[in-house]
């Protein structure tokens, strides 16, 4: 039984998504071994080589690998899928668009968003926007899954690297092209890997209003989300949303101003460990969640609350 | 060039689930349907290129129980302009699901396949990207903007840290995110004609796939309860508890 899981980085350090997700490897017998692509990345190579847990590391060196397409890492996986019964990713919107590729091209069924590992072929996942957990048991001889990172704690690191090989990119399909990319540039910490976010909603009114959240994220070094009405209505960009369809995040503080409480938005949000609402209509589904919750205009306590801090 | 676009019936996204007390899946007798929101998206989007010249007919095809006859007539009455349904009572995974379209594809030979993102349901996110497999297809996943170019379809994809455009060689799969477009609603003269729109009735065995489940649903449970806390009435109660009480900050 080996396990290979895939690794993703950015700036230059392997990306605590991937960190969280790799834990649930240990759960699984048997070895682990890592995939990391990208050019000129030696040095996060050597980082995710001291990975706690893996015993062998792949890497690939490709200029076409700056910007991963779906059809092409399926491929490179497939080169080398060999013996492996086990194909695990983090569910980011690389590991959901990958993993499933993979697994028809292997003709296995793919486990999505796992936030347990029952057993070797039993796994534990959400269902109707966290409205259900299901027990699934799998009957494929191999299991590709996708790791919700929110459910598991970043793997350590140890002091020495595991071994570490080089692959190439043969076969490669060339049927698609990376034209460009558009990043939210923040000076915030990351929404999912940050242990206090501040989120918005439609309560806020118009995005210049967000810069009363971001003031309030400054001071307390938090990262800022949103609900979907939020990104609907333009106030912000779409990788500020939080919900079943945008980023799941469990920080240790999640602050929502101005946010209704929709499932599809509990959905992202309610596994945060201290949840803060702040929102003017005390009948709003937000409060049923919220271990703090204030009865107020958020245009009003927003500056006191920076003030306070 | 055609366009095929998969629609999944699922329970109406507003409805609230409930969990069977035998634990054996969400209770969806007497509970309101609907199509998944993202296929709406999906069917939408096809029409737009078709007003737009850049497509001649519009497939919409549903595989599930007899009921899914309704979700495909729903396509038809947006504007799509015929059906199949793929009549079945087993619940099918993605895997099934994708074998069943990449025959339909073989047969109809679509210039794009535009699916949903996600159904709602189940929150798999696995269909499209199946589909680009078996059919060794590009995939243009999570997309928020088309725009069809000749022989190829420049995506702008929804990723976790903003947004990424790629030019696909077609055919193509591209699934749809939340904000490509607004679905209409279909008027009342467009229900009507849907009516006479036809509805190919098929089964899995027409194609020769085997939906025999590879995953076994042990059990569905509801989720843990989180309790609803304390009302305080300002800041700097606020403050005080989530410094002494939580200690959060
Ligand atoms: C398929 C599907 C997927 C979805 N996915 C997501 C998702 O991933 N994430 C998500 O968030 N939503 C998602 N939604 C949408 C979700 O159903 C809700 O529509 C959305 O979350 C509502 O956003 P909101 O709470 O900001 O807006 P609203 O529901 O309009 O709430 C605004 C709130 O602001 C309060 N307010 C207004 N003014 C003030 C003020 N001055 N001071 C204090 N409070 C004020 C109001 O009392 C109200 O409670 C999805 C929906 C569907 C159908
Ligand atoms: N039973 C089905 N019939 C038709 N299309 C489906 C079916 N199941 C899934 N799809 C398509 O695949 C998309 C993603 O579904 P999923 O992979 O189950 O999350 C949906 O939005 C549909 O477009």
């Amino acid at each position: 039984m080996t396990t290979l899981f895939f690794i993703e980085h950015a700036n230059g350090q392997v990306s605590d998504q991937s960190l969280k997700a790799i834990s649930a490897t240990s759960q699984i017998d048997g070895d682990v071994h890592g995939l990391i692509v990208g050019s000129d990345i030696d040095s996060v190579v050597a980082e995710a080589s001291k990975i706690e847990g893996l015993s062998k590391l792949m890497h690939l060196d490709d200029d076409s690998f700056n910007n991963i397409l779906a059809e092409n890492l399926t491929q490179l996986i497939l080169n080398v899928s060999g013996d492996y019964e086990y194909f695990l990713a983090a569910a980011t919107t690389t590991g959901k668009n990958v993993m499933p590729r993979l697994a028809a091209k292997l003709d296995v069924s793919q486990i999505s968003e796992i936030i347990a590992i029952e057993g070797p072929d039993t796994f534990i996942r959400t269902i109707y926007a966290g409205n259900a957990i299901a027990t699934v048991q799998t009957s494929d001889p191999k299991k590709v899954l996708t790791v919700r990172p929110t459910a598991f704690k970043s793997a350590a690191m140890g002091s020495s690297g595991c071994e570490i090989t080089k692959i190439n990119a043969e076969n490669m399909p060339s049927i698609s092209e990376f034209i460009g990319e558009e990043l939210t540039k923040s000076d915030r910490p990351e929404l999912t890997s940050a242990k206090t976010i501040i989120s918005g909603g439609r309560g806020m009114q118009n995005g210049e209003n967000f810069e009363l959240l971001d003031k309030v994220a400054e001071k307390l070094g938090a990262a800022v989300g949103a609900s979907r009405a939020a990104v609907d209505a333009g106030f912000v960009p779409n990788d500020y949303q939080v919900g079943q369809t945008g980023k799941v995040v469990a920080p240790e503080l999640y602050i929502a101003v101005g946010i209704s409480g929709a499932i599809q938005h509990l959905a992202g949000m309610k596994d945060s460990k201290v949840i803060v609402a702040i929102n003017k209509d005390e009948e709003a589904p937000i409060f049923d969640v919220a271990d703090y919750g204030l009865v107020a205009d958020l245009f009003q306590v927003l500056p006191e609350l920076e003030q306070a801090l | 060039m055609k366009i095929l676009v998969p629609v999944k019936r699922v329970i109406d996204p507003y409805v609230n689930i409930r969990v069977k007390s035998d634990e054996t899946g969400v209770e969806t007798e007497n509970v309101k349907m609907s199509m998944n929101p993202f296929c709406e998206i999906a069917v939408e989007e096809a029409i737009r290129l078709k007003e737009a010249g850049k497509a001649e007919e519009i497939i919409a095809v549903s595989i599930g129980n007899q009921s899914c006859q309704e979700t495909i007539r729903t396509a038809l009455a947006m504007g799509a302009d015929r059906g199949i349904h793929v009549l079945t009572e087993e619940k099918i995974e993605p895997i099934s699901i994708a074998k069943i379209l990449s025959k339909i594809c073989e047969q109809e030979s679509p210039g794009l396949v535009i699916s949903g993102k996600q159904a709602i349901d189940g929150d798999n996110n696995q269909t499209g990207q199946m589909l680009a497999a078996l059919t060794d297809m590009p995939q243009g996943t999570f997309a928020s903007k088309i725009e069809i170019d000749s022989d190829k379809v420049k995506v702008t994809r929804e990723i976790d840290g903003g947004l990424q455009t790629v030019s696909l060689n077609m055919p193509a799969i591209i699934t749809t995110d939340l904000r490509l477009n607004e679905p209409r609603y279909a008027s009342l003269p467009n229900i009507m004609k849907a009516k006479k729109k036809p509805i190919d009735q098929k089964s899995p065995e027409d194609y020769g796939i085997d939906v025999t489940p590879r995953v076994n649903v042990l059990k569905v449970i509801e989720p843990p309860k989180r309790e609803a806390g304390i009302k305080v009435e300002n800041i700097s109660e606020l403050v005080e508890k989530l410094k002494n009480e939580a200690g959060v900050i």
